[in-house]
C-alpha cells in the first residue's frame, strides 16, 4: 500500500483512553487504518487490543479520545451507531446466540421483514442460504441451533454476518484462533479477497507468521499502550516478538 | 427454529422406523405430544380412578371439562408472559400479588369511584375497569423492569420484594375489606353461563378456527415452494389439517353439549317469557369468555415471539446477552418492556379472576406465582434461558390445573394435594432435562 497516504484514510482512532476501575486499559493509544488496507493488532493477552477494537465496535464508550470515520469525527456509543458507519466486528467469543438458527445470529439486530412487519424467515433463510455457499460451501445446517454447530461452522456464520452487510470498516478479533488448518486457509483467502476489494481490517491475532503474511502494518501493544506500528516489510518477526515481549522495537532503539 | 430441536434433519442413511418416519413427515414436535399425552394420562386417570371409587367418573364429563377451561383461563394467561420472562433468564415472584392489588384497584374503580359519576350500571364502566385494571397491572411490571435493568437489582430479589409490597398494598388500599359485587358486564369476563357464547357462537370460533388451520398449511406450502425449502410430503398436510380441525371441532362439540345448568335455565326462560318445552329446555354454554381471552392472547403472543423482531429479541437475549447487547439490541430497554408485558397480562388476569369470583379480595392470586412459574417451566421453558413456547406453557397450566380438579374431585385433602402438585413440578423438570439430553 505504497499510496495509501495519498487517501484519507478509513479509520483514525486519536489518543483513546479508557480505564476499567482504575486500570488504564487503553492508555493514549493512536491508530489509523486506510482503504485495502490490514492493519495487525499484536500484543499479550490483557495488552488491550480487544478492548481498544470494542471501543470501535460500539461494545465500550472511551473515556477519551476521538475516532475519525472517512475524515470526518464520529459519535460511536453504541452497536448500532457502529454498524452505521459500515463497520462490522467479528468477536473472539463470536458473539451468536447458541438457542437461534444461522440466518437468526446472521441478522440479529437487522431482521428483514415483510410488508406487515413480522420477521421474514424464509427470506432470510434463503439469504444466508446464498452467502454460506460462497463462504463455506459445505455448510448445510442451517435450520439447527448453533450450537450444534462446529467451530468452524459457527465462525463461517460469525465471518458471514460481517460479510453480508458491505461493512466498509472490518475487525476481527483472533477469526482463525478456532479453526483447522483447511479452515484458516479459507479465512486467510476471505481476509485476501475482502481487502482488495478496499475494505480497512484490523485484525488481532497472536501468530505472528500469519500477520506477517496477511498484514500491511502491524501495531503492538502492551499494557495498554502503543509500542509502535510497523510496515510489515520493514520488520521481522523476531523484532515483533521483541516489541511483544520486551515491549520496545530493537531496530528503532539501535538506530 | 428457536424451539426444541426438532426430530428432522437426520442422517438419512440411519434405518428410521415408521414412527419416526411419521414424526419427521408431519414435522410434530415430540415434545408437544409428550405433553399431550401426558394430559390424557391424568384426565384418563383420575377419572377411573373415581369411577373405581365412587362408582362415578367425574373427570371426563363437559360439565368438569368445561370448568377446567375456566380455572385454567386465569394461570394460562399468566404463564404465556412468564415464558418471556423465563426465557430472558429472569424470574418474576410478584404477579400472585400484582394480580390482588390490580383486583382490589378495579375493584375500587368499578364498585366506589366510576358509578359515582357515571350512575351504576353504566355500560362504559366494565371498559374503563378493565382497561384501568391493565395499566395498573403494565405500570408495576415496568417499574419492576426497571429496577432490574436500570438500577441492576436482581429480578429474584425486586419480585420478592414486590410480591409482600402489592399484597400489602392491596390490603391497605381496600382497608382488607372484599369488594362486591363487580358490574355485571365484568362479571362476564370471568365465564359462567350468560359469559359464553353459547352454540352459535362457538362454531363460528370453531369455523374460524379451521379455516385459520387450513390457510396456515396453504400458505406455508406456497412460502416454502417460492424459497426452494422442501415440502412435508401431502399426505402429511393432509393429517395435520384433519388434526387441526378434528381437535378444534371435537373442542366446539364438547362446550356445546355442557347444558345450562336447570334453574338458570329457568330463571331465563321465565325472563324471556320462552315456554320450556316438556322434557327441558338445553342451552348450550359453548365457549366461555375467559377462555377465549386465553386463546386470544396464546395466539397473539405466539405471534409476538415468533413472527416479530421482539419475540426474536427476547430469544437471542435469552440464549447469549453479551451477543444481543453486541448486535445492538437495547436488552435493558427490552427488559422493561418484558416486564411489562407480564404486568399487563396479569392485570388481565385479574379481571378474568375477579369477574369469575364477582368481588375483589386482596388474597385474591395468592400463590398464583408458583402455580404460573410451573406452568411455564412444566410447558418447557427453560430456566437457563433461551428455550419455552407459548403453547407449551398453557398446556403447562391445564396439567396443573388438571391434578388440581383430579384431586378435588376423587377427594385427595388440600395437604395431599400440596404435595402431589410440587412432586409434579419436580418430577416435570427432571423428564425435560431427560428430554433434553436424548435429543442433543
Amino acid at each position: 500500500m505504497s499510496n495509501s497516504e495519498q487517501k484519507t484514510p478509513l479509520v483514525v482512532l486519536r489518543n483513546i483512553s479508557i480505564s476499567f476501575g482504575g486500570i488504564k486499559a487503553v492508555d493514549d493509544v493512536s491508530l489509523d487504518l486506510y482503504p485495502g488496507e490490514v492493519v495487525g493488532l499484536l500484543g499479550h493477552n490483557g495488552a488491550g487490543k480487544s478492548t481498544l477494537i470494542k471501543i470501535l465496535s460500539g461494545a465500550y464508550e472511551a473515556d477519551s479520545g476521538e475516532i475519525w470515520i472517512n475524515g470526518e469525527k464520529a459519535e460511536i456509543n453504541s452497536p448500532r451507531d457502529a454498524r452505521d458507519y459500515n463497520i462490522e466486528t467479528i468477536y473472539q467469543t463470536l458473539a451468536l446466540a447458541d438457542n437461534l438458527d444461522a440466518a437468526s445470529n446472521l441478522f440479529l439486530g437487522r431482521e428483514l421483514v415483510s410488508r406487515l412487519g413480522t420477521v421474514d424467515d424464509a427470506r432470510m433463510e434463503a439469504e444466508t442460504r446464498k452467502i454460506m455457499a460462497r463462504l463455506n460451501p459445505n455448510f448445510k445446517k442451517l435450520k439447527e441451533p448453533v450450537s450444534a454447530l462446529s467451530g468452524g461452522q459457527r465462525q463461517s456464520v460469525a465471518i458471514a454476518r460481517a460479510v453480508y452487510f458491505n461493512a466498509k470498516i472490518l475487525i476481527m478479533d483472533e477469526p482463525t484462533a478456532a479453526l483447522g488448518v483447511h479452515e484458516t486457509a479459507m479465512v486467510a483467502d476471505l481476509i485476501k479477497e475482502l481487502k482488495a476489494q478496499g475494505l480497512g481490517i484490523f485484525l488481532i491475532s497472536h501468530d505472528t507468521r500469519e500477520m506477517m503474511e496477511l498484514c500491511d502494518r502491524v501495531s503492538v501493544m502492551k499494557n495498554g499502550q502503543l509500542v509502535g506500528t510497523e510496515r510489515v516489510e520493514d520488520v521481522t518477526e523476531d523484532d515483533i516478538l521483541s516489541m511483544i515481549i520486551l515491549g520496545k522495537n530493537p531496530k528503532r532503539e539501535a538506530a | 427454529m428457536t424451539q426444541t430441536p426438532s426430530s428432522s434433519g437426520q442422517s438419512p442413511k440411519r434405518r428410521e422406523s415408521a414412527v419416526s418416519r411419521f414424526l419427521n413427515a408431519t414435522e410434530l414436535d415430540t415434545r408437544l405430544l409428550g405433553m399431550v399425552a401426558a394430559l390424557a394420562m391424568i384426565w384418563i386417570g383420575f377419572h377411573f380412578f373415581g369411577l373405581f371409587k365412587t362408582g362415578f367418573g367425574a373427570f371426563l364429563t363437559p360439565r368438569n371439562l368445561w370448568n377446567l377451561s375456566v380455572q385454567t383461563a386465569s394461570i394460562g394467561i399468566m404463564a404465556t408472559g412468564m415464558v418471556l420472562v423465563i426465557v430472558t433468564r429472569n424470574i418474576d415472584l410478584s404477579v400472585g400479588s400484582i394480580l390482588g392489588f390490580c383486583a382490589i384497584a378495579m375493584g375500587m374503580m368499578q364498585v366506589h369511584i366510576l358509578p359515582q359519576y357515571l350512575g351504576l350500571g353504566h355500560p362504559a364502566i366494565w371498559i374503563i375497569t378493565v382497561i384501568f385494571g391493565m395499566a395498573v397491572g403494565t405500570v408495576i411490571g415496568a417499574l419492576h423492569g426497571w429496577l432490574i435493568a436500570y438500577l441492576a437489582i436482581p429480578a429474584f430479589i425486586v419480585t420478592l420484594g414486590g410480591l409482600l409490597v402489592w399484597r400489602g398494598a392491596a390490603f391497605l388500599v381496600a382497608r382488607g375489606e372484599t369488594i362486591s359485587p363487580v358490574d355485571s358486564t365484568f362479571a362476564l369476563l370471568g365465564g359462567g353461563p350468560y359469559g359464553a357464547v353459547g352454540a352459535m357462537g362457538s362454531w363460528i370460533v370453531g369455523l374460524i378456527g379451521c379455516a385459520a388451520v387450513i390457510y396456515m398449511i396453504i400458505a406455508g406450502r406456497r412460502k416454502r415452494k417460492t424459497f426452494g425449502i422442501p415440502q412435508r410430503p401431502v399426505w402429511a398436510e393432509y393429517f395435520l389439517s384433519a388434526l387441526g380441525c378434528g381437535v378444534i371441532v371435537g373442542a366446539v362439540l364438547l362446550v356445546n353439549s355442557y347444558y345450562w345448568p336447570r334453574g338458570i335455565v329457568r330463571a331465563y326462560a321465565a325472563e324471556n317469557n320462552i315456554e320450556i318445552p316438556e322434557g327441558g329446555l338445553f342451552i348450550s354454554h359453548g365457549f366461555a369468555i375467559p377462555v377465549l381471552i386465553l386463546l386470544g392472547v396464546g395466539i397473539g403472543m405466539t405471534i409476538l415471539m415468533n413472527r416479530t423482531r421482539f419475540g426474536r429479541y427476547v430469544f437471542a437475549i435469552g440464549g447469549n446477552p453479551e451477543a444481543a447487547k453486541l448486535a445492538g439490541i437495547n436488552t435493558r430497554w427490552m427488559t422493561v418492556k418484558i416486564f411489562a408485558l407480564m404486568g399487563l397480562l396479569t392485570g388481565l388476569s385479574s379481571v378474568v379472576a375477579s369477574a369469575r369470583l364477582g368481588s375483589a379480595t386482596n388474597a385474591l392470586g395468592t400463590l398464583d406465582e408458583l402455580y404460573v412459574i410451573a406452568a411455564a417451566v412444566i410447558g418447557g421453558t427453560s430456566l437457563a434461558g433461551g428455550v419455552g413456547t407459548i403453547y407449551g406453557a398453557i398446556l403447562g397450566a391445564f396439567v396443573m390445573q388438571s391434578l388440581q380438579t383430579g384431586m378435588v374431585l376423587v377427594g385427595f385433602d388440600a395437604a395431599m394435594q400440596q404435595i402431589v402438585v410440587g412432586s409434579v413440578l419436580v418430577l416435570a423438570v427432571y423428564l425435560d432435562n431427560q428430554y433434553r439430553r436424548a435429543s442433543k
